[in-house]
């Protein structure tokens, strides 16, 4: 950040990329695609950036955060199911059991770092998932919570009809303009910085005044609450919520995702990495059922040769990606 | 009463004991030395001081205040900086964000995760005017990993000072410059002398002699020797060790 100069609020490069993602619907089924793919890829890609808040922005390797997209999911369903049918009560409660799980999270692993950090992630991770599979009651177990609804956007003087996949697809592009027109306001506001400076030495951070702790807490809770939020947008998407998206290999999707996309390099890497990850598993699995194979070549090749990933091809000053757990787990002296 | 004041700490790592009923006290505005071969104990008596370590015993006070055991982000907070032995910066941020990041006037937008982080005039002034400080105004936009190893120590400084400290602790602000850069160094610390009280770990005794109001002798985590630099150049432990050559 060049010193004192304000980053603009909206910048070309974001509204080309709105823009741009607003013409798929027009042109995805005469590419041989479907309209769903397109709602899949942004629900992926929001979950991705928010994601990405923890992994690329705060240097904190999370490997369990499909829980809290599970969390959204459900939340979005048995608010749906048991309390209010609303589109926007639904949502807010998927943003909100997310980020109750996240906090509850946060509140012990905020002051570990590095690999102890990882290791906890996931071992939480495993304990949302087997919990969700577990509660029959409540979650349905394995066989998932069915019947959730496409419900209708109440808009006071109209109301819009989101059954349809293209009705949905610019539904869910609002929200994905909203989360990350705050994600780029948060990365470069005040708090943003600061995770930024804990990111590259946590040490320093603490013996210049900051509270570590706190942030890494107050971050992860807003990264599960964004994450549930997609979480929720999925479950509306495909009329279910189901323990898998919570499992420790969902979790490494999104890992992929964002690593493949750029995110440690570059704030849309995730996005570019969501639409990659969703490509192969479909242009790749229509040839072959072992895409995950051909996909998973691909992240070996761009951790060897192009460690920054896809999205720092765009960058016009190439940058090393500094791993997360490198940083963490420094020695501070 | 002294700024600081350290009575009788004493801390053991497993069954090897550290530090050993060290008393230090620092008098407001003046530069404090504390010298001692390698391994003495120095660099783990900061950390004790700054928070990094609680001592077994003993007790930390700073401006009358019990500070013994507490976080070092809360230490700093009450006015204590210290810059380090192995350069401990910010890398990817330019030096300019070094600076301001540790701003108190940062500190206080903490919480601010909607506006512009450095959109307050004030505030890239007040960066501005400590990077002028140290010499560093020209490199503002330079990203701090790519400065050469001088100047990132004048960044270290930097960053320590950008916390408006009552009492800054140098560990060994020298370490790895040539004697253009300590010679620039020493004219940052006589600078500083007066502005802020000043601790500083030094290996280089000429530097150290040539700055120091007072200095402490730490060995075998002791206080071994104290008193003026000329009061120590007669010091028989001093003269008879390595330390002692510059006498």
């Amino acid at each position: 950040m060049q010193a004192g100069k304000p980053v603009p609020t909206l910048t070309p490069a974001m509204i080309a990329i709105w823009l741009a993602l607003a013409t798929v619907p027009l042109w995805i089924e005469h590419v041989g695609l479907y309209q769903y793919l397109g709602v899949e890829i942004l629900i992926f890609a929001t979950y991705a950036m928010a994601y990405n808040l923890v992994l690329g922005h705060s240097g904190l390797p999370s490997f369990g955060h499909g829980a809290f997209f599970g969390l959204g999911a459900y939340g979005f369903g048995l608010a749906q199911l048991n309390l209010v049918a609303d589109l926007w009560f639904c949502l807010g409660a998927a943003v909100v059991v997310a980020s109750a799980g996240g906090a509850i999270v946060a509140a012990f692993i905020s002051h570990r770092r590095g690999i102890y950090y990882s290791l906890l992630t996931i071992a939480f991770g495993q304990v949302f998932w087997f919990i969700a599979i577990k509660s029959h009651a409540i979650t349905g177990g394995e066989d998932g919570l069915l019947k959730i609804a496409r419900l209708p956007v109440r808009l006071g003087v109209a109301t819009i009809d989101l059954t349809g996949n293209v009705s949905l697809f610019y539904f869910v592009l609002a929200v994905f303009v909203a989360v990350t027109l705050l994600l780029w306001r948060l990365v470069h506001s005040p708090f943003g910085r600061i995770l930024k400076a804990i990111k590259q030495n946590e040490t320093r951070a603490r013996f210049v005044g900051y509270d570590v702790w706190r942030y890494k807490a107050a971050v992860l809770v807003l990264s599960a609450g964004l994450s549930g939020l997609a979480g929720g947008l999925f479950a509306m998407a495909q009329a279910s919520a189901f323990p898998d998206v919570m499992s420790l290999h969902y979790s490494g999707y999104i890992v992929m995702m964002t690593l493949v996309g750029g995110g440690l390099v570059t704030f849309w890497g995730p996005v570019l990495g969501a639409l990659v990850f969703l490509l192969a598993r479909d242009v790749i699995g229509a040839f072959t059922t072992g895409w995950m194979l051909w996909f998973g070549l691909l992240f070996v090749a761009l951790v060897m040769y192009k460690p920054e990933g896809l999205g720092g091809l765009f960058l016009r000053t190439p940058r090393k990606p500094v791993p997360p757990l490198a940083v963490a787990s420094a020695p501070a002296e | 009463m002294a700024l600081f004041e350290a009575h009788e700490l004493h801390l053991r790592f497993g069954d090897r004991v550290v530090l050993e009923d060290i008393s230090l006290s620092f008098e407001a505005g003046r530069l404090s030395g504390i010298m001692g071969p390698n391994g003495a104990g120095k660099t783990t008596c900061f950390n004790v001081l700054t928070g990094r370590y609680k001592p077994d015993r003993g007790r930390v006070l700073f401006d009358g205040a019990d500070i013994t055991g507490r976080s070092p982000q809360a230490i700093a907070r009450l006015g204590i900086a210290r810059s380090f032995q192995l350069m401990n910066l910010f890398d990817e941020f330019t030096v300019f964000e070094n600076v301001a990041i540790a701003l108190p006037a940062t500190r206080a937008r903490g919480r601010n995760a909607l506006g512009h982080a450095y959109a307050d005039p004030a505030l890239v002034a007040e960066a501005h005017e400590i990077l002028d400080t140290v010499g560093l105004a020209a490199r503002a936009d330079d990203i701090a990993k790519a400065l050469p190893y001088g100047e990132r120590r004048a960044l270290e400084i930097a960053v320590a000072l950008a916390c408006r400290p009552k009492l800054l602790f140098l560990d060994e602000p020298t370490a790895g410059l040539g004697s253009d850069g300590r010679a620039r160094l020493a004219e940052l610390v006589r600078r500083l002398k007066g502005q802020v009280t000043l601790v500083m770990i030094e290996h280089d005794m000429e530097f150290l002699f040539s700055l120091a109001d007072d200095i402490s002798v730490i060995h075998w985590g002791q206080v071994i020797a104290h008193g003026s630099p000329t009061e120590l150049r007669t010091n028989p432990w001093v003269k008879n060790s390595n330390l002692g050559k510059l006498a």
